[in-house]
């Protein structure tokens, strides 16, 4: 796998705030790249930080080949960037804003107004296109930016925020086209998000960062592997070995983590992680019980962030 | 360096300027002013005394003021009447500092929206996000507000001329405007003038907070040429040919002094506050 982005000890400090903290990670080509982080966490700072926009204070970078300091016209021409406010010229009309834009992307001559109708068809903007973008709604701005960031095909798009302000009918068309660019056209996408049930269902892989910091990075089944401390499961075994059953179960204090309950003739009890499940279910045919069906309740990468969460916050 | 997109910015700049009443009032109202309605008023204020309260005492001031000033204005002046001195006095020497104000206030207060006013609408990401150099932005953007305060120079001098000349025309009766010194201010200081708003906004912006504000800061340079304005109507210098190519000369230096240090110091994340 190419990485399109490599970040090496990345750090950027404004006057008494650390952005970004010596922040190090690699995406690759074609994949749906989540970028999880609290208000105020760096996000925004490291889009900018990698398009050549602001300058790191330490570390180094690579996008797309490109040093961002040294060539970030060059890097620009390929990146397409949805910034976090749609910035969007609210005098002007929307059919202007992109063509204005198409020639700052250098979108050939020629091309520009079949690019430009076919992106406004695409974000349903077609029969608005010349009205002032000062009287669109903000999630009309927002689709039109998304249209601005896409006019010249760039090969690696960073989403500040996609689908934020958009209905969910427009969200859900939004994150299809994200799904497409990448799979079916090979983009890469760098998206940032608040949203973690959107981030689980797209990304191929998340980094999640807390104040400038890389706390997390990995695929959302693998991070939910590792962080979630609560794992609630049912366990399914023969009736008459219940009462035995409990009282293993009463014994395990490091795997088990709940007083287990009985339901409908099944088990459900909290285990401390993924990983206490197979440690379990070793202890209990290593005590002969016949276990039928063992079901961990789906978790997601919400549990993940919370736990991340607790986890800083009992440190502190 | 990319033409290409400089001037994709420059027109960008121009649109959204000229749709916008906060700072295209003052480049319209200002100049019609000066250039269209107050020809008429000179003119016709010495036939107006009584409601001017100006006395044939006044004239005689303005008479002894321009005795004061050098050969070049006596001489220019000399077979003209008391009333023509004073019409000619005033549309052609106190209005040339006048004149200055317009590229001056046309170009700080396109700077202060392209640049301040950018920055706090938030419009500026999206251009900082662009495959430009910093020196095409930055280029881009002082030429727009170059570009539209010689445009709209252009414009006053010719209406000017138009309105000065036909305003005079009962008592003159001939076509006096413009002279040589006109001529001068127009093709040498003129086009630098712009260049002290641009390159004093291009140094206030980071630090400003918001278009008003930078529109504040900025109008103190037309503190010079209001030194100028006074000096020309208390006597004590008047504008004659050489004068005013030393004062374009001094310009374009300073033009060039400020904008050096502008683009010294300009970098597009400045543009975000950072
Ligand atoms: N230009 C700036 N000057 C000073 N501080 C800044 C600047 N830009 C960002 N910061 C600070 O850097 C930190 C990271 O900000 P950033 O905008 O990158 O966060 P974010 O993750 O995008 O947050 P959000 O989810 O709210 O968009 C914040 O503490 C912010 O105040
Ligand atoms: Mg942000």
């Amino acid at each position: 796998m190419t990485a399109v982005i490599k970040i090496n000890q990345l750090t950027r400090c404004f006057k008494e705030t650390t952005a970004v903290d010596q922040l190090s990670l690699e995406v690759f080509a074609g994949e749906i790249f989540g970028f999880l982080g609290h208000n105020g966490a760096g996000k925004t700072t490291t889009v900018r930080l990698l398009n050549g926009v602001i300058e790191p204070t330490s570390g180094s970078m690579r996008v797309l080949g490109f040093d961002p300091q040294v060539d970030g016209p060059a890097l620009r021409a390929r990146t397409g960037v949805l910034t976090e406010t749609p910035s969007m010229d609210e005098r002007l009309t929307a059919w202007d804003n992109l063509s204005i834009y198409a020639d700052l992307y250098r979108v050939p001559r020629v091309e520009v107004h079949k690019r430009i109708n076919e992106l406004l068809d695409e974000f349903d903007l077609a029969d608005r296109a010349k009205e002032r973008v000062g009287g669109y709604s903000k999630g009309m701005k927002q689709r039109l930016a998304l249209a601005r960031a896409l006019l010249h095909k760039p090969e690696l798009l960073f989403l500040d925020e996609a689908t934020s302000g958009l209905d969910p009918i427009a969200a859900h068309h939004v994150n299809d086209l994200i799904v497409r660019l990448a799979r079916r056209e090979g983009h890469t996408v760098f998206l940032c998000t608040h949203n973690l049930v959107e981030a689980q269902k797209l990304c191929d892989r998340v980094a999640v960062l807390e104040h400038g910091r890389l706390v997390a990075l990995g695929t959302p089944a693998e991070l939910t592997r590792q962080y979630v401390r609560r794992l609630d499961v049912q366990i399914e075994i023969n009736e008459e070995q219940i009462e035995g059953t409990l009282h293993i179960l009463r014994s395990l204090p490091r795997l088990v983590i709940s007083e287990p309950v009985r339901t409908n003739g099944a088990l459900t009890v909290t285990l401390s992680g993924h990983e206490a499940i197979p440690d379990l279910l070793e202890i209990l045919v290593h005590k002969s019980i016949r276990v039928y069906r063992i079901a961990a309740k789906e978790t997601n990468l919400e549990q993940v962030y919370f736990a991340l969460h607790d986890e800083k916050e009992s440190v502190q | 360096m990319n033409a290409h997109a400089i001037s994709a910015i420059i027109r960008k700049d121009l649109k959204v300027v000229s749709q916008n009443k906060g700072v295209m009032l003052p480049i319209i109202i200002l100049p019609l002013i000066l250039f269209v309605i107050l020809p008429w008023v000179v003119t016709l204020m010495p036939f107006l005394g009584d409601v001017f309260g100006i006395t044939v005492d006044d004239l005689n001031k303005v008479q002894d003021l321009i005795n004061r000033m050098g050969a070049g204005v006596q001489q220019e002046l000399a077979g003209y009447d008391q009333y023509q001195v004073f019409v000619v006095y005033f549309l052609v020497y106190v209005m040339a500092p006048f004149f200055m104000i317009i590229p001056l206030m046309v170009s700080s207060v396109i700077a202060a929206d392209s640049f301040a006013g950018e920055k706090e609408r938030k419009t500026m990401e999206a251009l900082l996000y662009t495959p430009t150099t910093d020196r095409e932005l930055f280029i881009a953007k002082l030429l727009s507000g170059w570009l539209a305060a010689l445009a709209v120079a252009l414009v006053g001098f010719v209406l000017y001329a138009i309105m000065a000349n036909a305003a005079g025309w009962s008592q003159i009766g001939r076509i006096f405007f413009p002279n040589t010194m006109w001529l001068v201010l127009i093709s040498w200081v003129v086009p630098a003038l712009p260049g002290l708003g641009l390159g004093v906004m291009v140094l206030v912006s980071s630090r400003a907070q918001g278009f008003q504000d930078a529109n504040q800061i900025g109008s103190v340079v037309v503190l010079p040429v209001v030194f100028l304005a006074i000096g020309q109507v208390s006597g004590a210098m008047s504008l004659s040919v050489p004068l005013v190519f030393l004062l374009g000369l001094v310009i374009w230096l300073l033009d060039g002094l400020l904008i050096w240090l502008g683009s010294r110091s300009f970098k597009r994340g400045r543009m975000l506050g950072a």
